[in-house]
């Protein structure tokens, strides 16, 4: 694709440099680079776990089961939302739409309840079916007629949030039965886990098996390093890419489900801004922005890191909106670190180089 | 990446820049026809809801209508120095937001002020701001759309740390301050007169200056651009430091016209001004637009919203009109650019 260097800087990293260009030079570079990420995923979880450690002993209530609860069920939207968004990522594209996609499913649910007569599985089913719809509309702008993604999910970013108050106006769908808004908070029984997360676990061991251990995951990281060359190793990159749209329109879908049912609310403005969070998470998880690195396991721990870290802060009374400090803080040192350890690697690694002669 | 791989079909998504004067030609009167056409809808939109309601050209209503996009077009021609270059600058809205409540507090604990002062405070902070993406973006090697995501939620929750809850009233600025924000000449809103400033300034330096043509080429193809030795990194970092600048002067001027402000000022605005840009045919993967394309995109973008609520259509549709808008405006410059291809092809082959 033409773009897909778009989000790049100029280049001044060793990525944008044509291959072969930067010779000896390059390949060290990213060598480096790809030394530094392959600990990414262990760096997230170590932070992961000293964040944890820290917020239990000098916050308090955090290590309560009460709060555990919340902040799992908080983290449900997000966590979905970055699976698929992982491997999307991966292939070099990106979809800012998903908060829309789950506003505009989440109004749909709320007008076939008041409307429709359906039973509420029905309607379920086919909120999740019309999230696959919308990010089938995705799809198709991006493989079909070759548009970059970041552009495309803009506009749908507009559409869809703007139809879903086409959809309810101001107003809100609230009288959802009391059984079904009880399930979604619900937690397995004698212990302080939501229900919810069960379905989470599931899709994310589904999206890691897939990104992991198939060749169509293998195929993801190939075209996310080179699409052309995916394409010429027999890779069919625009039906992928379609497939990988669909099923992020879908997971929208569910979590827009889950969504309405959880603040037994449907509204227009549900889930704004959520697809910033989304792509923080999935690029602190380890996750290039460049596409073709990255891993599931990384992107789960960097969810929980940043679920943590701000419900720890909002316990400690910190703001939750200055809590956005935290989370672009994160976000910026995610990915300035990785850099900076691999240019100070290939520099020393150049040295080595320029001094073995000399040695010799 | 692949700068080179993805060369040829490149070629096909951005009007050639280089010395060939007929090719240069052709790309340039494409561009012309984006900003006719941008025109032409402009004017399509106004008749018809003029013929609705004739109010709706109405000295009180051109006004209204030139107040409420100032503030955008100032901030879309910022952004199309960014775009021009392959970058992107999601901060705006954030520094906007910091910069109006900073033009606040400094009414509020030196009332005393002239507002020229604190018109160069908050652009030199808005600059600020931009040295810091710039910054990182130019010396840490991270691409723009993730250092700028930061810097929107890092610049936003220093704004909230900052207010935290406060909120600042008009009646806590001087009224020569706010007058700035209202007052018109010959019937034109102050406001309005510096935005068009801002797009004649910038779409000269884009158009006729040597580091304004340079934008381009990095924007065309990076690694080219350095190779012609231009100091890439350089421009970049000087581009975010003038769209800092220029979001701070927005800033100030959101101060001075609603007054009343809070930790909030221009939340999700970098979107709005993503999409005034595309729509004003700025190409989001660089190398090609005009300040005045995108100046016309957020004139348009505002109208849309003034006409919808004088077609008594639902103010609803507003944002979903705006998305449409946007798929539609990419869409065009592809169909527009495989066209060109085809076209440039067909004389190549006939001059060899």
């Amino acid at each position: 694709m033409a773009h897909d260097s778009l989000y790049a800087a100029p280049p001044v990293g060793a990525e944008a440099e044509p291959p072969g260009a930067g010779g000896e030079r390059g390949a060290g570079r990213l060598a480096g680079l790809r030394g530094a990420l392959g600990s990414w995923d262990a760096a997230v979880v170590a932070a992961l776990v000293v964040a944890t450690l820290l917020a239990s002993a000098t916050v308090q209530n955090f290590a309560t089961g009460r709060n555990v609860q919340f902040l799992l069920l908080d983290l449900v939207p997000l966590a979905l939302l970055a699976l698929p968004m992982t491997l999307i990522v991966i292939t070099g594209e990106i979809d800012l739409s998903v908060a829309s996609t789950v506003g505009l499913c989440s109004t749909l649910m709320g007008q076939m309840w008041l409307s429709s007569g359906l039973s509420l599985e029905l309607i379920c089913v086919l909120v999740v079916l019309l999230g696959a719809v919308l990010g089938a509309f995705n799809g198709v702008f991006v493989t079909g007629f070759g548009l970059p993604s970041l552009a495309v999910t803009i506009g749908t970013l507009a559409l869809y949030r703007g139809l879903s108050f086409v959809v309810l106006g101001d107003q809100a769908v609230a009288d959802f039965p009391g059984d079904w808004t009880a399930a979604a908070v619900r937690s397995i029984p004698g212990t302080s886990i939501p229900v919810a997360v069960v379905p989470v676990l599931l899709l994310a061991l589904v999206f890691g098996v897939v990104l992991h251990a198939t060749p169509a995951g293998r195929a993801l990281y190939a075209m996310g390093n080179n699409d052309q060359a995916a394409t010429f190793a027999g890779v069919s990159v625009a039906r992928t890419k379609f497939w990988l749209f669909v099923a992020s329109g879908a997971v929208c879908g569910l979590v827009g489900v889950f969504w309405t049912l959880r603040y037994a609310s449907a509204r227009g403005d549900n889930a704004t801004g959520l697809e910033l969070t989304v792509v923080t998470a999935v690029l602190l998880g380890g996750v290039s922005i460049f596409g073709g690195r990255g891993g599931l396991i990384g992107v789960v721990a960097g969810v929980l890191l940043l679920g943590v870290l701000r419900n720890a802060l909002q316990l400690a009374d910190v703001d939750a909106n200055a809590l956005t400090i935290v989370t672009g803080a994160l976000l910026i040192a995610s990915v300035v670190l990785p850099n900076a350890v691999a240019d100070v690697r290939g520099r020393l690694h150049r040295r080595r180089q320029r001094a073995t002669p000399v040695a010799r | 990446m692949s700068v080179t791989a993805g060369a040829p079909e490149r070629v096909d998504g951005h009007p050639p820049t280089g010395p060939d004067p007929r090719r240069r030609g052709l790309a340039e009167r494409l561009l012309a026809v984006r900003e006719l056409s941008l025109l032409l809808a402009l004017a399509a939109l106004v008749l018809v809801t003029t013929l609705r309601n004739e109010r709706f050209l109405s000295g009180q209503s051109v006004k209204d209508l030139l107040l409420g996009c100032a503030i955008l077009v100032i901030l879309a021609v910022g952004q199309t120095l960014v775009i021009v270059t392959r970058n992107v600058d999601l901060s705006v809205g954030s520094i906007l937001g910091l910069v109006a409540f900073a033009t606040g507090s400094l009414f509020l604990a030196a009332p005393g002020t002239p507002w020229p002062v604190a018109l160069l405070l908050g652009v030199a902070l808005g600059a600020l701001c931009g040295v810091v993406n710039g910054g990182l973006i130019a010396v840490a090697k991270v691409p723009a759309l993730v250092i700028t995501l930061g810097t929107l939620y890092a610049f936003r929750g220093v704004d909230y740390y900052w207010a935290s809850g406060r909120q600042i009233n008009a009646a806590d600025m001087p009224r020569s301050f706010l007058r700035l924000g209202n007052q018109t000449v010959l019937g034109v809103p102050v406001l309005f007169l510096v935005a068009l400033v801002v797009v004649a300034v910038v779409g000269y330096y884009l158009r006729a200056y040597r580091s304004g043509r340079e934008l381009y080429a990095i924007g065309s193809e990076p690694a080219a651009a350095r190779l012609s030795g231009i100091p890439v990194g350089r421009r970049v970092f000087a581009v975010f430091v003038a769209n800092g600048a220029l979001a701070g002067l927005a800033g100030v001027l959101y101060a001075a016209r609603f007054g009343t402000l809070d930790a909030a000022a221009g939340t999700g605005l970098e979107l709005q001004v993503v999409a005034a840009a595309v729509v004003g045919g700025v190409a989001i993967f660089g190398g090609s637009g005009s300040a005045y394309g995108a100046a016309l995109g957020a004139v348009l973008l505002t109208t849309i919203g003034s006409s919808l609520a004088v077609l008594r259509i639902d103010p609803f549709w507003q944002q979903a009109v705006v998305g449409a808008l946007i798929l539609a405006a990419i869409g065009l410059d592809r169909l527009l650019a495989v066209r060109m291809a085809a076209r440039l092809r067909g004389r190549s082959a006939h001059g060899a």
